[in-house]
């Protein structure tokens, strides 16, 4: 059961990986790489089922944190060219 | 009762790599970024959802279930903030007609 959805999932993330490599603009590398870390966090958690030791699941739990983070992150610098100054509201009102 | 659960565990495993699959090759399909982020956001829900319900049906530990919970809250709440971020991107990007294809 856990070996056919760990083979469902690796088979996803590598459609998402093509996505990741063709782009073609910087926003569909960041979406498709939120995707693959999603699909990351779940790889894990089956993993951790499938080889008897569910403890993996913390490691899904941070992974799924740095995750977001670092997707954030990049958005952020991409829309502000900056990542240390706060975030200015965009001009002609709020989206 | 056991046959049972790994029926439902089954079946809910097997909709979770449906629904993840299927958008995943949406990913791929969509003609644009931001009619991309919408199966990008069916995956985070709708896969993970049902993957996380079968696995939780296999587990008697009550500790797994509250981390296969807790998995499946903080993807509740990442997932439409990111999307959110990047459509909200997209369309600065867009608005200061910097959008060309791999602009940085």
């Amino acid at each position: 059961m856990f070996l056919v959805a760990a083979a469902g999932i690796l088979v996803s993330m590598s459609l998402a990986l093509v996505r990741a490599l063709v782009g073609p603009t910087v926003y569909d590398r960041v979406l498709a790489v939120n995707t693959f870390g999603t699909k990351t966090v779940l790889l894990i958690a089956v993993l951790g089922f499938l080889n008897g030791r569910p403890e993996f699941l913390d490691l899904a739990l941070v992974y799924a944190l740095i995750n977001f983070i670092g997707t954030i992150t990049v958005l952020k610098f991409f829309e502000f060219r900056d990542l240390g100054r706060a975030s200015r509201p965009l001009e002609g009102g709020e989206v | 009762m056991e046959p049972i659960l790994d029926v439902l565990s089954w079946l809910f495993i097997l909709a979770g790599l449906f629904f993840m699959i299927v958008g995943t090759i949406g990913i791929l399909r969509m003609p644009d970024v931001l009619a991309r982020l919408h199966p990008a956001g069916m995956t985070d829900t709708m896969g993970a959802g049902f993957l996380l319900l079968g696995m939780s049906l296999q587990t008697s530990d009550w500790m797994v279930l509250v981390r296969l919970l807790f998995v499946y809250a903080f993807l509740l709440f990442t997932s439409p903030i990111a999307g959110h971020a990047l459509g909200r991107t997209v369309l600065v990007a867009q608005r200061a007609g910097t959008d060309v294809e791999d602009a940085p």
